[in-house]
């Protein structure tokens, strides 16, 4: 059913608008209040709650729902992600807007029985704060100082049903862009927003849009940077998740102002469910006539295809993104010439990254002025973090850039998991650095982050406590460079593998001084002459740390330990006098190093032993073993 | 994966895909990604094959086949174990969850098993970082695993019923 024109959109919109009446988003009622009254239970389909069986769940709730004679009046709708993966599978019900966390499928007769029928909520489901022991039913601390910009949708409509988004204000943007506005006049909005790329770069938007409309051709392209590779992050994925349409509509708001009428979305093979959701928002929208020919009624011709990546990390650099589109292997080329010049096929291609788009259309909406009355001076809008690792609620932070990390890590992720000490908190993913305590109140947007050795990355925040070792850290991340490599540039290819032996040798024990001398040299030299960003931001992991965490490079070289005890080659475990001779542990150990009869004190041939830590995990005599 | 088909029809299933395509050479990687999904693997006659129909040199093709991750010139087991190697599952014991697969499947990453059910290999990160350590099995996300007996349990489901 193509929408003919504008005219049409709207009357969709409006007849669909009643969703938004039981979904009260803003103006929840009482739970007491919502019996009687139509219901939505929207149940979180993002890939972490679907590995979870959130889809059975659903299915369970519908059974239930139907059993009780409750079909008619409470409706079950699979959402994107919610963003609080640490608590899921997650559900939220409507007009109350209560929260249900770790449901399982074993919880819905209870919830139908207690929560629909009682009118009365199930507490044990309820979020409960771990330091306080406190429990929310609704704004959970969680969400409480977050801005979703971004993320508006997610969890908040059925992303395979186009109606949703479209009740959502969805298209709008698009046909403001095509009626009211010309090209220039978006440009210009767009720089005024102070919108810059997200997927790492920070490129102003506008600035990017206005160069590809600039270069003269007879064809341009916009690709949708879908490729999200950075280990940890999972921003991008969840929009494409929960809220496809507005990746679509973006980029056909984006064809329209650079002059282009072919779209790509370039997504990694490892998001099966975003592609899933993608395939359906295109064909939703070709058949709304949203993508095709003749778009509301206007001249605008614009459609999208999907391509995949296959298992390359360097591909979500934009030249290699463009061979690998082009059927080749995805290596960078030297810039200039960019992209916005002479990029897929040759032509002038704007590539830009999903959340970067999906920030296009409220921008459009709500005007630039409002989007830039957001973050810090040079940083304009929000930021979308995906808060992992040693945290408390790892998920998905979408903030005002100028937030602290202290504020996302201790307020919103709830603090370090188990009562640990905060040690370090890594952005950029590989090509990024570490963050030590003392700047746990810095502001964050890309240029304080970049003055403290680090970058903003796509988004990932890994946290890091004291049984994390910095060196281990940085080895981490040189194995993924090595690894990801394309090879074509020596620095890179020859440079990163030399720098991960070296590494390699620390945490074994054999590193000298000179050898921090030496990483420090190459890492520099690497930096300089690498061909593309991956290659150039590579020594990252390892020149952050050795500023923040020399001493623990110190303590493996000089002392030959590892102060966190990571690194097996430096851990020494040790029986003490206060072993009782139980003869546990020489039954545990796997090689059969230890020695000693009952109830005498055993003995660990320190040359044998593989550093496994079974003797330890064994003993019942606290002190018995140590490890140092 | 590859189902009991004939190779007769695995290539013509291969050859109407290719034609279908408007830009053949343009999207050797879509048609590298049907050919594995049909085949199992890209052995040498495959790689060949699709070379010859879209009109380019089969290194070419193999260029692209040993360049990134996903492809695969050895057969996979029947199911494909991949265990997340991402920094969130790295601080959360990846290494661990790694250890324990090989020592329950007694085989390397990058190995199969030799009854040929269980491919076991790593991969970088698919974004399920909330159920941190995690392993894929045939596409699916098996998260939280931190004992053995998780480890264990999960695998026994994709073991056939004696």
């Amino acid at each position: 059913m193509k929408l003919k024109n504008i005219e049409a959109l709207n009357a969709l919109k409006v007849k669909n608008r009643i969703i938004f009446e039981t979904r009260h988003v803003t103006d929840p009622v009482s739970i007491e209040d919502a019996q009687g009254l139509s219901r939505h239970i929207m149940v979180c389909g993002g890939t972490g709650c679907s590995s979870s069986e959130s889809p059975k769940i659903a299915e369970c709730l519908e059974k239930e729902l139907n059993r009780r004679g409750l079909s008619d009046q409470v409706k079950v709708f699979m959402t994107g992600c919610f963003g609080f993966c640490e608590k899921g599978p997650m559900i939220e019900i409507h007009p109350d807007n209560t929260l249900y966390v770790e449901v399982s499928t074993n919880d819905v007769v209870d919830i139908v029985e207690e929560h629909f029928i009682q009118g009365k909520q199930v507490e044990r489901l309820l979020y409960k704060d771990p330091n306080t022991e406190e429990r929310f039913a609704s704004d959970l601390p969680f969400y409480h100082s977050q801005l979703r910009i971004a993320l508006r949708n997610c969890s908040k409509i059925a992303p395979e049903d186009i109606h949703e988004y479209i009740a959502a204000d969805g298209y709008q943007a698009l046909a403001k862009v095509l009626i009211q506005m010309d090209p220039i006049e978006v440009i210009d909005e767009l720089k005024k927003s102070g919108l810059r790329g997200r997927g790492g770069g920070g490129f102003p938007t506008g600035l990017k849009w206005e160069l590809t409309r600039r270069s003269q051709a007879d064809q341009r392209y916009i690709i949708c940077n879908a490729d999200e590779g950075d280990p940890g992050a999972f921003m991008d994925r969840s929009i494409l998740e929960g809220d496809p349409h507005s990746v679509l509509e973006a980029m056909s708001i984006a064809g329209s102002t650079i002059g282009a009428n072919q779209g790509y979305i370039y997504i990694r093979a490892e998001y099966p469910l975003a592609i899933h959701r993608l395939q359906i928002a295109i064909a939703q929208a070709r058949e709304y006539g949203l993508l095709g020919k003749g778009i509301l009624d206007t001249d605008f011709c614009f459609d999208i295809e999907l391509k995949y990546g296959a298992g390359a990390f360097v591909c979500g650099e934009e030249t290699a993104l463009i061979h690998s589109i082009e059927g080749t292997r995805g290596e960078p080329s030297v810039k200039p010439p960019f992209p916005a010049q002479q990029g897929l096929w040759g032509k002038p291609t704007c590539v830009n990254n999903v959340e970067t788009l999906a920030n296009i259309p409220p921008i459009i909406l709500q005007g630039a002025d409002w989007y830039a009355g957001i973050g810090t001076e040079k940083s304009k809008g929000t930021k979308v973090f995906a808060l992992a690792g040693k945290v408390n609620n790892v998920g998905l932070v979408e903030v005002p850039m100028g937030t602290t990390l202290r504020k996302i890590i201790f307020d919103i992720g709830g603090g370090i998991k188990h009562h640990k000490t905060f040690k370090a908190a890594q952005t950029g993913g590989p090509s990024g650095g570490c963050i030590p305590t003392k700047y746990l109140d810095s502001p964050i947007d890309y240029e304080s982050l970049t003055a403290i050795g680090s970058m903003m990355g796509s988004g990932g925040l890994i946290v890091l406590d004291e049984d994390d070792c910095m060196v281990n850290i940085a080895k981490f991340f040189l194995e993924f460079t090595v690894d990801e490599s394309c090879g074509r540039c020596t620095p890179c290819r020859v440079g990163t593998k030399r720098l991960h032996e070296i590494l390699t040798k620390i945490t074994e024990g054999l590193g000298t001084l000179e050898d921090l001398a030496q990483l420090e040299k190459l890492g520099n030299i690497i930096k300089d002459t690498a061909l593309c960003g991956l290659g150039q931001s590579s020594p990252n992991p390892i020149l952050s740390t050795l500023k923040y965490f020399r001493d623990e490079y110190i303590a493996h070289i000089v002392d030959k330990t590892c102060p966190a005890g990571v690194c097996k080659s430096l851990l020494k475990y040790e029986i003490t006098e206060k072993c009782v001779g139980c003869t546990l542990c020489a039954k545990k150990c796997p090689i059969n190093c230890i020695t000693g009869s009952t109830k005498k004190r055993h003995i660990i041939d320190q040359e044998r032993c593989l550093k496994c830590g079974a003797c330890m995990e064994q003993c019942r005599v606290v002190g018995a073993i140590i490890r140092h | 994966m590859c189902d009991s088909a004939s190779p007769n029809e695995f290539a013509q299933r291969l050859d109407d895909y290719i034609d279908s395509q408007t830009h053949k050479k343009e999207n050797l990687i879509g048609i590298l990604h049907y050919a594995q999904e049909i085949y199992g693997y890209l052995p040498d006659n495959v790689q060949w094959h699709i070379a010859q129909k879209l009109d380019i040199p089969s290194a070419k093709v193999y260029g692209v086949v040993s360049f990134y991750s996903f492809f695969t010139m050895v057969p996979r087991g029947e199911h494909v174990v991949n265990v997340c190697t991402g920094t969130a599952c790295f601080v959360r014991g990846s290494d661990k969850l790694k250890d324990q697969l090989e020592s329950q499947l007694k085989i390397k990453a990058g190995e199969t098993t030799p009854d040929n059910l269980f491919t076991l290999e790593t991969l970088r990160c698919v974004g399920a970082c909330g159920l941190a350590p995690v392993m894929i099995v045939d596409g699916k996300v098996h998260g939280r695993l931190h004992t053995a007996q998780e480890i264990h349990e999960v695998l026994e489901k994709y073991r056939p019923e004696s």
